[in-house]
């Protein structure tokens, strides 16, 4: 992480709005807020926020860069849109959350106890093997985050609820073992490298790090 | 006046009336009671054949005094207008029918009010004469402009688009005033509305402040005559017949008449040397918004530098409300309303002319009015100016840069900024002369102490820029922080000196826009003033009136309460201290009428007769009838329409109260209280407009006079032995649909409390 990271501190100094504008995701938009406080009153999560949008907004165009980078806020949001609806100025503020978030990332900033994080990387390894998400396997991989003895402990508390969705048939314990892959697995990665190729390419026009 | 008058009554049966009314007992009241030779009836007396009938009656000489019983006198005003007879108008249709429920339980009380309105007017129409202006008047066109800045340019180009020639008086060797040092404007127009693409293309940006262009317009125009380095020494007269001395600095003096005068002097910058908290005065490098836009009009478009050290400008602080919208000594009590549109563009100047140069606004709220408004904010913002919501304390300079302390209320916490130049968004104080009533207060103070003090706010009272030769101080009446009174929702224009038209910021703060706009509202009303002058109608309200005010100079005392009381000042006095009425400045709300204690002053069909007639033509029943009579005097304004409207939305009122309109609550003569106590009347319920700071009396001061009178009336209650809630004064606005109603119930429930009135005969 740490040489992308440090040579973007060198490239902007105290203008941190810039560069958000040019690497985050919809990050032109934060200039256009007005501070009225509507999104971090419509967030349900609002309260359990550190930061509710508002003050992340404020906090870029104030250069907190690391306060905002490396904030737990970011990351709590659940994408349910009510900002976005609401929002006087029309700011995409959902994708704006985002963009910091995957910005935090790849600036490796990201705060490293995150769940949200965490679950984020376990659900895209997942996604990666198979091309689908193998539910049983990302359940298992939930239940054991904590260590063996929290998985064993939650595994067992959801017994009854497991063996029924068996005996339905909406879980399959075969499942656990390999698991099924879309149709053309070699097509689909293959895919997702061209992306991150046009990803890497879109990085790179915005400049390389000053001094890389 | 005519020579002799003929009575005749007229009562309308349609909308109702007849059915709910009997007709034929009206007609009785009318003739026996009334004592009108002739009363006709017609079914839709408001109808082309109904107004055929009593012209017919006007032509054929059979009637000078009509009485018309029908709907309220705010209805029906065009079918009803005979200009060539007196007229009064009984209430039968809002007053009656409309506000009482139908049923036979109701019926005979409701009858009686009818009866009673019948009554009353056909009291007051006996005495009534026809108003006939006083024949003084002439026509003159010609409007003086006092102030050569934008707003009064524009009053000047605008009047003589209309036709009107026009003295323009600036006391400046250049036309431009406050507005020549703009390097840009805010822009004007606001953001095309959907377009392609979203809300943020096309955002309006600051444009030429088009002042050569509108000074090139002044002097081309054949219509204006400019006068530079000019000052008004003195002026006298009413509208259509105002005289100026117009002083030039020479020496020389020129006497002009004028129709009206617009008053557009502008405002003059706060002075910022009363903000040392941000190094104002200590360092170049803190300027006001002021000083800042005559160094970038000397950029003209160029990097802009410091003015310490001729350094690029690295970065910039706008610090918003700067001396202003604080309770602080020496700081503006209120918003100036242009300074957040002003540091936006200013910002912008640093954006387009300095590169990579960093603007921060500090902003409590951000105001943005104007029709570019919150368009020129988006503007700002995609300019990529900061705006962070911040109150700044301290600017200090050390080594060469500015750190200026703010709390940063969204992240609520204190932290400073370092900057090469800060930028100070002061406010603008009007540009008025002295309170005439701080003036009044010294030449009236009864003691030699009170005299002192009136005389030390005085002192600091800025020079006279009109030196009226008004009995009532030499200008234009303040509201309060010294801008222009005026009746801030229904006549902006309008102040307190008839024919005077203040436009723009010494009427309230604003920006060069609204500045502008104002100037166009204040011409117009001038030029209508001038011609309703000419034609001896009266202005704003009571449009069209030409009655005017006449006294009986043998029963006068010379008491001066007339000329003291009047809101406009209409009221001088002749050489023998008798009050002299200019009834082209008189706005005919009769403040002075009831302010006379000789009752000498009435209007040709408004006295203080025409009212006190009418209470006493109501048939007050015994103390056992059950039936109180309440008087409502009620402001012709709001409280009577609200009545009306009450009326129309179906509110009911009580039957035992009797409506009687006044002009202003200020025309109330005090005898009209006791008259009616003396006959008996249970109640007495007054109805004025709203009367302090944000008053919304139609005549300014008219409602807070008839308080201040009223207040004097409990002592009036007690010496008769009568309880003190026999007479209520209430703030009644034109909204009060239910409320109006609801106060006269309320009346009629504390009769009911406290019982009938024993002073019935």
């Amino acid at each position: 992480m740490g040489e992308l990271n440090t040579a973007m501190i060198e490239r902007y100094r105290n203008s941190f709005l810039k560069e958000v504008e040019a690497n985050v995701e919809e990050g032109e938009w934060v200039k256009m807020c007005m501070q009225c406080g509507v999104c971090s009153g419509s967030c349900p999560l609002g309260k359990f926020w550190e930061h509710p949008p508002q003050e992340i907004f404020m906090m870029i165009r104030a250069g907190k860069r690391e306060a905002v980078l490396q904030s737990e806020s970011v990351w709590m949001c659940t994408s349910c849109y009510n900002c976005i609806v609401r929002c006087p100025r029309e700011l995409p503020i959902t994708h704006i959350m985002h963009g910091l978030a995957h910005y935090a990332k790849r600036l490796g900033l990201v705060p490293k106890t995150n769940p949200t994080a965490k679950f984020a990387q376990m659900f895209w390894d997942n996604l990666m093997v198979k091309g689908r998400v193998n539910e049983l396997k990302l359940g298992l991989a939930l239940y054991f985050m904590n260590g063996f003895g929290d998985g064993i402990k939650v595994a067992l508390k959801n017994q009854k609820l497991g063996m029924a969705m068996m005996k339905t048939g909406r879980m399959n314990p075969k499942e656990a073992f390999g698991g099924h892959a879309v149709k053309d697995l070699a097509g689909f990665h293959k895919v997702l490298k061209k992306a991150q190729e046009l990803e890497d390419a879109r990085i790179a026009q915005n400049g390389p790090p000053a001094g890389a | 006046m005519a020579a002799e008058k003929k009575l005749a009554g007229y009562i309308c049966t349609g909308c109702g009336i007849g059915e709910r009314l009997d007709a034929k007992q009206l007609q009785a009241v009318a003739t026996r009671e009334g004592k009108l030779p002739s009363v006709k009836q017609h079914p839709m007396l408001c109808g082309a054949e109904g107004v055929k009938l009593i012209q017919d009656d006007i032509d054929a000489g059979n009637a000078t005094h009509i009485m018309i019983a029908a709907c309220s006198r705010r209805s029906k005003v065009e079918a009803f207008s005979f200009p060539t007879v007196a007229m009064s108008r009984a209430n039968l249709r809002e007053g009656v029918i409309w506000s009482r429920p139908a049923g036979d339980a109701h019926q005979e009380t409701t009858q009686e009010m009818a009866d009673d309105y019948i009554r009353m007017a056909a009291a007051e129409i006996k005495f009534m004469t026809v108003p006939e202006s006083s024949g003084e008047q002439e026509l003159n066109k010609t409007l003086l402009v006092v102030g050569g800045g934008m707003t009064g340019m524009t009053a000047a180009v605008e009047a003589a688009k209309a036709g009107y020639p026009v003295h323009l008086v600036c006391d400046e060797p250049v036309l431009g005033g406050v507005w020549k040092d703009l390097y840009k404007r805010v822009p004007f127009r606001a953001a095309a509305f959907d377009v392609p693409g979203g809300n943020d293309v096309d955002l309006p940006q600051p444009e030429d402040p088009g002042l050569d262009d509108l000074i090139e317009q002044v002097m081309a125009n054949g219509r204006i005559t400019v006068h530079l380095n000019a000052k008004i020494t003195k002026t006298s007269g009413a509208p259509g017949r105002f005289s100026a001395d117009i002083s030039v600095d020479s020496g020389r003096t020129l006497t002009e008449n004028f129709g009206a005068i617009v008053q557009a002097t502008d405002y003059k910058p706060y002075d910022a040397n009363q903000l040392p908290e941000f190094a104002y005065g200590t360092t170049p490098d803190v300027l006001t918004n002021f000083e800042f836009e005559r160094l970038a009009k000397q950029a003209n478009g160029a990097v802009i530098k410091r003015p310490s050290d001729g350094r690029e400008v690295k970065s910039v602080a706008f610090i918003q409300c700067a001396g202003q919208r604080s309770s602080n000594a020496g700081h503006l009590p209120y918003c100036s309303g242009f300074c957040c549109t002003e540091s936006i563009k200013q910002a912008m100047y640093f954006k387009a002319q300095n590169p990579g140069c960093d603007a921060t606004i500090l902003f409590d709220d951000l105001r943005t009015p104007g029709a570019a408004g919150e368009d020129f904010y988006r503007s700002g913002q995609q300019a990529m100016v900061t705006f962070t919501k911040g109150q700044a304390s301290a600017v200090v300079a050390a080594d060469g840069d500015l750190r200026v302390k703010f709390k940063d209320l969204i992240l609520n916490e204190d932290t400073e900024m370092v900057c090469d130049l800060v930028v100070l968004a002061t406010g603008q104080v009007p540009n008025t002369g002295p309170d005439p009533y701080a003036q009044l207060a010294v030449d009236e103070a009864p003691t030699e102490e009170e005299k002192a003090a009136a005389r030390a706010a005085l002192a600091v009272a800025p020079p006279s820029i009109l030196n009226l030769d008004y009995r009532q101080g030499t200008d234009l009446p303040h509201l309060k922080h010294g801008f222009v009174d005026s009746h801030f929702i229904c006549f902006p224009y309008e102040t307190r000196r008839t024919g005077i038209y203040a436009a723009g910021p010494v009427r309230r703060p604003m920006d060069l826009k609204q500045a502008m706009d104002d100037a166009v509202g204040a011409t117009m009303k001038a030029i209508q003033s001038l011609e309703n002058a000419a034609r001896g109608s009266a202005a704003h309200p009571r449009v069209g009136d030409l009655s005017y005010p006449r006294f009986r100079k043998e029963g006068c005392t010379q008491c001066k309460r007339c000329t003291v009381e009047c809101p406009f000042g209409a009221i001088n006095e002749d050489e023998q201290r008798y009050p002299q009425f200019n009834e082209s400045r008189c706005r005919r709300c009769g403040t002075c009428m009831g302010a006379c204690p000789v009752r000498v002053i009435s209007f040709d069909n408004y006295s203080v007769d025409t009212v006190g007639q009418q209470l006493k033509a109501v048939d007050v029943p015994d103390e056992f009838s059950e039936k109180p009579r309440i008087l409502c005097l009620a402001c012709e304004n709001d409280a009577y329409p609200a009545l009306d409207m009450a009326a129309q939305s179906g509110e009911h009122i009580t039957p035992f109260v009797r409506v009687i309109p006044v002009r202003c609550l200020g025309s109330v003569s005090l005898s009209w209280v006791t008259d009616a106590l003396n006959s008996g009347y249970d109640g007495i319920v007054l109805m004025g407009c709203r009367r302090d700071d944000d008053y919304q009396c139609h005549f300014v001061r008219g409602s807070a006079m008839a308080a201040e009178r009223l207040s004097k009336v409990g002592d009036t209650l007690t010496q008769l032995n009568l309880e003190t809630e026999r007479v209520a004064v209430h703030e009644v606005a034109i909204t009060d649909l239910k409320r109006a109603p609801a106060i006269l119930n309320e009346m009629a429930e504390t009769i009911t409390r406290i019982g009938m009135s024993p002073f019935k005969f």
